[in-house]
């Protein structure tokens, strides 16, 4: 049977892995190469680096940095961040990386979601969503009902900044329909808060593809995990400091899970 | 020292499989020079993508591939690869290499698709490939296609995904597997192993 997937993610800036809160104050973590060879050897059963620099001139070192985690690893690696067309999914995909995850760059051009999955195929298209709940009642938004009253989900680009009018539930089904292999779904109100994962968004959101489908933002503790497999069926889950600053090693979160009847690979 | 070849015919990254059979102790050569795979003592045909396309990229190593194995060396296919053993596929035209007899179909709507991430294996046929492992092992999948092989005894291992499909096949010094051993961590590393070990024999 097909487990369930632990997923450390590397935020990138400057070639050294920084971590924030709800994508602001970053604060350093360590070497993207140790890092992502400790966790590999740590039972991750995928690794995930975003890179997060801002000037397209430190940008160019971010390939040399790929190959160099990529050695490291004999687990899946995907990559995103910055990139902004096919060349650059190719000289990912060269530098050792098996996906690419994609966001500002879907949105502004979607095409580009089926022109790589074409030339590349599905498995490497990885579309990463970041949503934020917009609690401004639209009637042409896919209002959810929450805990905390009812509200719409608003996809957001260039690293969180830059709100899009997008309704975050049906870009999930439009991607899914034009070739993206996976989704990776970061709620910006978790991103950092230890608070545990918007469940809400990713019921939603798994209600509505047929895709796997990663949790990011938020994971703070084991329970936050088993809460996404559990009551949102994800796929996969994704965090970030909870495993960087050894709060919690991957494999006490495996261990917990799988004593909790999760499926998990140890 | 010995030589693997893995078969270059521009499908997918091989950036990992040279990684993973280089830290096995092999020297890796990437290539698609016929010269190159008959001196090779063990042969890795990888691929990720679509059938169709593959099958044609594929298509003027296909005498050369089908020698090799007359030569009684082992050949490995991964993935995409270990479909272009077969026969033919639902994805796309185009032939296989008719190693083993058997073809390719799409998984029911039913499950997600791609069958992505690590499940494991109930194991049929016992096989040396399978040394050091067991019903507990776990391997990377990633794809929207499975095999389905006539011959049952030529099925090693199978996985569950919505139906029970061929994971692990063999015929003689022909081996193929659904999942990516070099993504596999030390479980993969270990069918890698035991296959290069064939390349001993």
């Amino acid at each position: 049977m097909l487990t369930k997937r632990i997923i450390p993610c590397l935020d990138v800036k400057n070639g050294r892995v920084v971590k924030g809160t709800q994508f602001v104050n970053l604060r350093d973590a360590g070497d993207p190469v140790e890092l992502g060879k400790r966790y590999s050897e740590e039972g991750a059963d995928e690794l995930v680096f975003l890179d997060i620099t801002a000037s397209n001139e430190n940008r160019k070192t971010i390939f040399k940095v790929v190959k160099n985690v990529a050695k490291e690893l004999d687990i899946p690696f995907t990559v995103g961040g910055g990139i902004s067309g096919i060349e650059d999914v190719r000289k990912i995909l060269l530098n050792g990386a098996d996906k690419t995850s994609l966001n500002t760059a879907a949105v502004n051009n979607p095409e580009i979601i089926t022109e790589i999955s074409k030339k590349f195929g599905t498995q490497c298209v990885v579309i990463a969503i970041d949503a934020k709940r917009n609690y401004t009642l639209d009637e042409n938004k896919l209002l959810i009902k929450t805990k905390e009253g009812l509200c719409w989900f608003e996809v957001y680009i260039m690293g969180g900044k830059v709100p899009t009018g997008i309704d975050a539930l049906k870009w999930a089904e439009k991607v899914s329909r034009i070739g993206a292999g996976e989704l990776l779904v970061t709620s910006i109100d978790r991103d950092g808060t230890k608070k545990g994962y918007d469940i809400e968004l990713m019921k939603a959101i798994i209600d509505r593809v047929n895709i796997p489908v990663i949790a990011s933002g938020g994971a703070g503790e084991p329970k936050h995990f088993l809460e996404a497999f559990a009551e949102a069926n994800v796929d996969a889950a994704l965090a970030a400091s909870v495993f960087h600053y050894e709060n919690y090693p991957i494999k006490v979160i495996k261990h917990y899970l799988k004593e909790n009847g999760v499926n998990i690979r140890i | 020292m010995l030589t693997a070849c893995i078969i270059d015919y521009n499908v997918g990254n091989l950036f990992s499989m040279k990684n993973a059979l280089k830290k096995i102790g092999l020297k890796v050569e990437i290539s698609s020079d016929p010269k190159t795979i008959m001196e090779s003592n063990a042969v890795i045909l990888p691929g990720v993508g679509n059938f169709g396309p593959a099958s044609n990229n594929l298509a003027h190593l296909k005498d050369t591939i089908i020698d090799y194995v007359k030569h009684n060396r082992p050949l490995l296919g991964s993935c995409l690869g270990m479909q272009l053993l077969l026969n033919e596929s639902e994805e796309g035209n185009g032939e296989g290499l008719k190693l083993i007899e058997g073809k390719v179909k799409k998984f029911g709507s039913n499950v997600k698709i791609p069958h992505m991430g690590w499940n494991n294996i109930i194991i049929e046929n016992n096989n040396d490939i399978l040394d050091g492992l067991n019903e507990k092992s776990y391997f990377y999948f990633v794809h929207s296609y499975y095999p389905v092989i006539k011959n049952s005894t030529q099925i090693v291992a199978c996985t569950c995904h919505g139906i029970k499909f061929p994971s692990i096949v063999s015929k003689q010094n022909v081996y193929g597997c659904q999942f990516h051993p070099e993504k596999s961590g030390e479980d993969g590393l270990k069918i890698l192993k035991n296959f290069a070990r064939m390349a001993k024999k």
